[in-house]
Parts: C-alpha cells; structure tokens; sequence
C-alpha cells in the first residue's frame, strides 16, 4: 500500500487538464505593476525611483528586516510611478510601474541552458545568495527561503524532504517542472543540502504523477542520497505537516516547525529557482504558472514574468470563456478568487483557474446535522462545526483552547459539509481574533 | 466592460454531498429490512410503514408551516427516516389512531420542540416509540403470529391474544422467570437462530430479520453514510458482555455458590428485591444479537446524525454504553426489551461525550517514527 497521512483528508475530483502541456514562455509588453509584497513578512522598500532605467534581474526592492524578500524587475525599461494597485487579497497595496522597453537583462546572468552540477560555495554564501535573489517558497506561503534555511540556535536538520506533491487538483505547474527541468532540480536538491548541512533528502511525489516519479527516480539512482517517495493521491498531503507525516510518519508539534522533527520542507518550484539563483546568477522574476478551467478550449503552463496581468495568461489560451463565474489565483480548495482579471502573477501565483459559473455559487446553508464529516476530514484533528458555532457566539478563548491556530486552512471540512455550511469562513475569523487576543497578550 | 465576477474565500468547490442524499441512502438501506417485513406480515407492514412516513411528514409540515411559520423544508427526508423508523418499532396490527399518535410525539415533541432536524437530543423515532409503549403496553408487546399476506390487518381487542405472540425475548424472560432452562423453552416454542436470521419469528416490523438489517448496514458503510464505530462497538459490547454472563451463568447458581462464596449473600439480596430468581441460566451472546431490536438499534437508530457523538472516541463511549445498559435491563430489568431505552439514555449522554471527548489533536503526541 502506498504510503499517505493517516488523518483526514479528502479526494476531490483531480482534473489535470494540463498536465501534458509543455512549459511555454509568454512574453509582456506595455507596463506592468510589481507589488511590493509578494511575500510572508513586511514589504520590500524600493531602490528605484520614478523614471530609472531598470534591466531584467536588476534589484528594485530590498527586503526591509529579516522576514521579507528582495524584488527585481521582471522586464527591462523605465519607471513609470511608484503608486498603490490592487493586489489578490482585493487591498490596494504600494508597487512598482514599469513601462517595458525591450528586454535588456542585468549582464551578470547567465542567459544559457548549460548545466552546471558544480557547487563551491559554502552554506553560509549559499544562503546569502538565496537571500540576495528574493527567493519565496513557490508553493504557494510565500515564506521567505532565507530564513527557513536559517535553523534557530540549536535546531539540527536531519531530513530535506522536496514538496512534489501538487495535491491541488487542476495544477500542473510543479509536475512540468519535475519532468522538464529534472536535472537541475537535482542539483537544486543538492545545493539546499549542502545550504542545510543535511545529507538525507527524499522527494514526495503523489501516484497520480508517475511519469514525474519514473523520471526522477531514473536520475536520483546517481544520487544515494535521494530517493524519491511516491505518495497516495491524498489532499492537502501538500500541507508541510502532512508530508511530513506521510513520508517519515513524524508529527511536527502543536505551534512548532518541521525543523522540530528535524526536517526542512521545500517545494521543487523553489528548490529550481535555487539552482537558477546559485548557478546561473538570476534572481526570481519568473515562474510556472498553470493556466486551466473546465470551459477552457486549451489549457496551459506558462513561464510568465511576476508583474504581468492575469488576464494575458487568459488571453493566450484563448480567451475568457464566456461562462466564467470566477477567476481563481491558486488551486480550488486554498486558492484566492480575484475581483478583476486585471491583478499582476506573483511570486505565489501557481496557477490561474477559471471556475464556470454553474461551479462558481455557494449553496444555500442548511442547519448543522452533526454528521461529523467535518470532523473525519480534518487533518489537524479539529471539530470544524464546533469552531463554526464558537465564531459565530464571538466565543474566541473558547475557540484558543480548542486549537483554532493549528488550523490549515485546507478547506477540507467546507467541502465535505452536506449542509454547505461556511465551516472554514469562520475558522478564518477566529484565527485572526485569536492572533490578536495572542499578541494583546505579549504585550 | 466586463461582467460581474464571484469573489469568495477558498475552498471553491464542493463535493456535491447533501442532507438528501444522505437521508435517501439511509432510507434506501432501509428497503431490504421492510421488504421481509411485508414478506412476513402481509400488507398490514406496509401499510403500518406508510401511514407512520405519511403523518410524521404532514405533522413536519404543518408544525414548521403554522406554528414555528418557518420555510418547510420535509423534502430533506428526515422525516421519511423517522416515519420509517418509527413503523419498525411497531408491531403491524397496531391501530391507525396509535400510530398517528406515535408519529405525532416523534415529530412535535421529539423533533419540533428543541428547533427541528439538528437541534432534537433524543432520536425522534424512539420518543415516539417508547411513548407508545409506556401508553399502550399490551398492545405494543403482541406481535401478530407471522403468517405472510394472511397476516390479519388489524386485530381487534378481543382476539388480540389468539392472533398474536410474544416475542422469542419476551418467551425467555417469562420462560426463565417460571424456572425453566432456556433449552427447554428453545425446543417448546420451536425456535432456532435460522430464524432469527431469515426473520420468521415475532417482532416489530423492522427488527425481524438480521441479513435484510445487516444488507443495510453494508449499503450506508459502501456509501460512507455511517462509519462502522458505533455499529462495531454496540454488537462488540453485547458480544462480550452478553457472553461473560452467559459464562457465568453456566452452572447456575450453584458455580457461583461454590466458587465465590463470598458473593451469596448479595445474590440473595437481589433475589429478594428482585422477587424473582436472578435468571442466571441465561441466552447466549448471539441470541442477544440476533433478537429484539438489537441489530435494528445498532444500525439504524444509534447511528441518527443529530443524537449520536461526534467524535470516533465518543461513539466508542456511547456505543459500550448502550450495549452494557440493553443487556442489563433484558437480564435485570423488568422489561424483556431495551434497546430503545439504552439509546435514549446514552442520547442524554451526547452533549456530555461532546464537550469532553476531543478527538486526538495532530501533533498532540510528538512522535518519531
């Protein structure tokens, strides 16, 4: 039997439209916006100012403290303004207008399709490096890669554990990364190994990717020190803690991290933007971007530029459908549905679904049945109806003890729910009341 | 320009499971355990089954359209649940006027009063049952002596004793109260397990036939409508509490007198306020199965949604709950039955396993596998 997470989890519909479709530039023109905050942490603070000259791969935001992430322009041209724009969370926040003229990039990058296996650099500059190119974990938290790699005092690493797991149905992104950049995954592995000091990596790839299995699993037997770990097709065995479970049967604690249970988990869309930034100088300005949808004529994965509008990527797969009820930035079950196709790709963007409008309501709430589906769902061992009816009373020390923060947010138990009940709208709630009540009290 | 788009939070798809379709898998996996009913007892089955399904739904309608003046909402199939429930604690000669009653207790106070499907601690179909019982308890223990479709319609009062019997439970409480062994009350009445197991013996219309009740329960366990926990952890129970009696009881009363001395004296003090002998030549385990309301119960009643734990641990409380408090009033108690008891009062228990059973956290234990 193929190994999984023991608790919860559900099997929606898988729907992999493009999993064949090759990884395709799509190139921009006219201005782009670049959000200051693309990232886990406080915004970056621009170094550019309105009318610069800048080049592609030329830094334009330095990450502002630890926790935040250097930003570099996608394209090549001039400074248009530094004004807000609305961003996926639907906010207007601070970014960066490029006019793009040409696409001129920074000379110290190394442009060519060489691989280059070899690594002299020691973890400290390699770490250093990854911070200097802005790298952000590409599955989608968008938590800084720098200071994951940065193990508090006293923390060893014993275990890199690669995410390939894409359990979100509809994308495709990570899977064409593993098939079509294979070896310079590896060599990203390797360079986070060395970066970790850890010498054991295993890459965790669910069974419904078996190509993406065989072929890496073909150029890890070089490598004893990775194997590769086909994985049941389970959902959210993508979320850190459920790896983890899956693959070494180990329970990260209650509030901790991974690296308690002496692992450190990166995702392969991260894990190649590593090799790029270590090997080949650019720094993160690009990624994978999965465009699909059931009423799509064609469905594709772009390697799109950050900045460029969601509604090119639409474009060029032939146009918004005329039943489009809701145009989603991520996968079905925790991506964010956007207000306007105008919003820019970025760092986090894994995919761009189209969901047809017959898909795209809630239905109507009906009164809790105590089925206790949810509760068999759930991943973390919560009761998602008693948190519900917690959050609606406003009963948010009630909602602490009954462990609201070890939430995930997998959506699991609103769509299991047979009465549609809004379960995890109001596990939202609590958690952000809770994290108040929890930083009142630090104070 | 364009138009208007849904903005919501994630997850934005559903699994397309619904309070129907649960509902409806439950009454579908109810057919088999009605189909031997009308097999066994003639149309008066189906028409006991109907006439309970046709009030409990109009007596929802009318209490949710003018007196609560809420949208109706019987098309979710709760109600057919507990109308068909209801009809299988019933025998099938009851008289119309009892069965309306019965669905009306189930429904209006069962159900209605605590605020409708979601909201009732107790299962609906077993108020109305037990009231019944209390009201009307000759006519609730006659069972009409089953003769497929020449099984009369109604009985009247007056031949209720020449057409009807007690049930094998009811035989051997009264059978052991007289003195006698169970084998000899086994061979009297002509009865064996084979029948408890295809369904021709006496009984409620429901509860008669173990394979037709067992069919159901793989159905809803296949469609993932109920987990096994409660189910497992009621027969389990009865199995192996139901077997260390029986064990016990082996040699009657003289194994204990000669191997525990010491407990003589409190086995004369429950004779005495008992009245009777404490039958210790008792059935065995898989009698207590397969007869009364045992499977129906485990299946089908302790299993309601709304009145059962919600945690897998809770329904391991509340599923060994029922199955110690059944055996001890069919072998204690003065009633020959108490399935339905066993689950009310675990019922009352519901709220309490829920405040207090948590399900096991993740990373609640840190383990190093």
């Amino acid at each position: 039997m193929l190994r999984t997470f023991a608790k919860g989890g559900v099997h929606p519909p898988e729907n992999k439209f493009s999993a064949h479709e090759t990884i395709q530039d799509l190139p921009v023109e006219g201005t782009v916006a670049i959000p200051l905050s693309m990232h886990l942490g406080t915004p970056a603070k621009a170094v550019v100012q309105k009318g610069d000259e800048v080049k592609t791969g030329q830094l334009i935001a330095r990450g502002n403290g630890f926790v935040s992430a250097n930003i570099h322009s996608p394209v090549s041209g001039k400074v248009l303004k530094i004004d807000t724009s609305l961003n996926a969370t639907g906010y207007k926040r601070e970014a960066i207008f490029i006019t793009i003229e040409g696409d001129e990039w920074d000379a110290s990058i190394d442009r060519s399709d060489t691989l280059i296996k070899e690594c002299k650099l020691k973890p400290a500059e390699i770490i250093q490096k990854i911070n200097d190119a802005g790298i952000v974990g590409l599955g989608g938290a968008t938590f800084p890669s720098h200071v994951k790699l940065t193990l508090p005092r006293g923390k060893k690493a014993e275990y890199l554990i690669i995410n390939g797991v894409e359990c979100e149905p509809y994308l495709t992104s990570d899977h064409r990364l593993m098939m079509e950049k294979s070896e310079e995954l590896l060599v990203g592995i390797h360079i986070l190994q060395k970066a970790l000091q850890v010498d054991k990596t295993i890459i965790g790839i669910e069974n419904n990717k078996s190509d993406a299995i065989a072929r890496l699993s073909k150029f890890a037997d070089g490598c004893p020190d990775i194997r590769v770990q086909p994985l049941k097709v389970k959902y959210p065995q993508g979320g850190e803690k459920q790896l983890i479970k899956a693959i070494l049967n180990r329970e990260v604690p209650s509030g901790g991290l991974p690296v308690d249970v002496g692992v450190v988990v990166f995702n392969v869309g991260t894990a190649f933007a590593v090799y790029e930034a270590v090997q080949k100088n650019k720094p993160l300005f690009e990624r994978v971007v999965t465009v699909t949808g059931k009423s799509l004529a064609k469905t594709a994965n772009f390697k799109v530029r950050l900045g460029t509008p969601v509604k090119n990527l639409i474009d060029a797969v032939g146009g918004q459908p005329e039943d489009t009820g809701k145009i989603v930035n991520g996968g079905p079950m925790m991506g964010k549905a956007l207000s306007t196709p105008e919003i820019a790709i970025t760092k986090g963007s894994s995919g761009i679904l189209l969901i047809p409008e017959n898909e795209s309501k809630r239905k109507i709430t009906e009164p809790c049945i105590r089925c206790s589906k949810c509760i068999t769902v759930c991943p973390m061992g919560l009761e998602p109806y008693l948190l519900m009816v917690l959050g609606q009373k406003s009963h948010f020390e009630r909602m602490e003890n009954e462990k609201v923060m070890d939430c995930i947010e997998c959506g699991s138990c609103s769509y299991t729910c047979p009465s549609n009940r809004p379960l995890l709208d109001y596990i939202r709630l609590g958690k952000s009341e809770v994290a108040k009540i929890i930083r009142s009290r630090k104070k | 320009m364009n138009k208007l788009i849904t903005v919501s939070p994630s997850p934005h798809v559903h699994s397309g499971q619904s309070v129907e379709k649960l509902m409806y898998g439950v009454i579908i996996a109810m057919l088999p355990a009605l189909a031997v009913s009308i097999y066994f007892f003639g149309l008066g089955a189906l028409y006991v089954t109907l006439l309970s399904v046709v009030s409990c739904l109009l007596f929802e309608y009318l209490i949710q359209a003018y007196i609560l003046k809420v949208p109706t909402r019987i098309s979710d199939g709760s109600a057919i649940v507990t109308g068909v429930l209801l009809a299988f604690n019933l025998p099938s000669s009851l008289p119309p006027h009892i069965i309306v009653l019965g669905a009306l207790v189930s429904i209006g106070i069962g159900k209605m009063t605590f605020g409708g499907l979601g909201n009732n601690p107790f299962n609906p179909a077993l108020v109305g049952r037990v009231f019944l019982l209390l009201s009307f308890p000759t006519r609730m223990t006659k069972y009409p002596i089953a003769k497929g479709f020449d099984t009369p319609l109604l009985i009247s009062a007056k031949n209720l004793d020449a057409a009807t019997g007690p049930t094998p439970l009811g035989l051997i409480k009264e059978g052991l109260k007289s003195g006698e062994s169970i084998a000899s009350i086994f061979s009297q009445h002509d009865i064996t397990y084979g029948d408890f197991f295809m369904g021709s013996i006496g009984g409620s219309l429901g509860e008669i036939a173990a394979f037709a009740l067992i069919l159901g329960l793989v159905y809803m366990l296949i469609r993932k409508i109920i987990t096994w926990h409660i189910p497992a952890s009621i027969l389990g129970t009865i199995f192996v509490f139901g077997g260390l009696l029986w064990i016990f009881s082996l040699e009657g009363h003289t194994f204990l007198l000669n191997k525990f001395s010491l407990h003589v004296p409190y086995i004369q003090y429950m004779d005495d306020t008992l009245g009777y002998k404490i039958p210790f030549h008792m059935a065995d385990p898989v009698f207590h199965i397969l007869t009364g309301g045992v499977l129906l119960g485990a299946i089908f009643m302790a299993t309601d949604y709304v009145t059962s734990p919600m945690t897998t641990r809770g329904m391991w409380i509340y599923g060994i709950g029922i199955g110690v408090i059944t055996l001890i009033i069919r072998v204690f108690g003065a009633y020959p039955e108490g399935v339905s008891f066993a689950i009310l009062i675990m019922n009352g228990f519901v709220p309490l396993i829920n405040r207090y059973i948590k399900p096991k956290r993740f990373g609640e234990e840190v383990s190093h596998g």
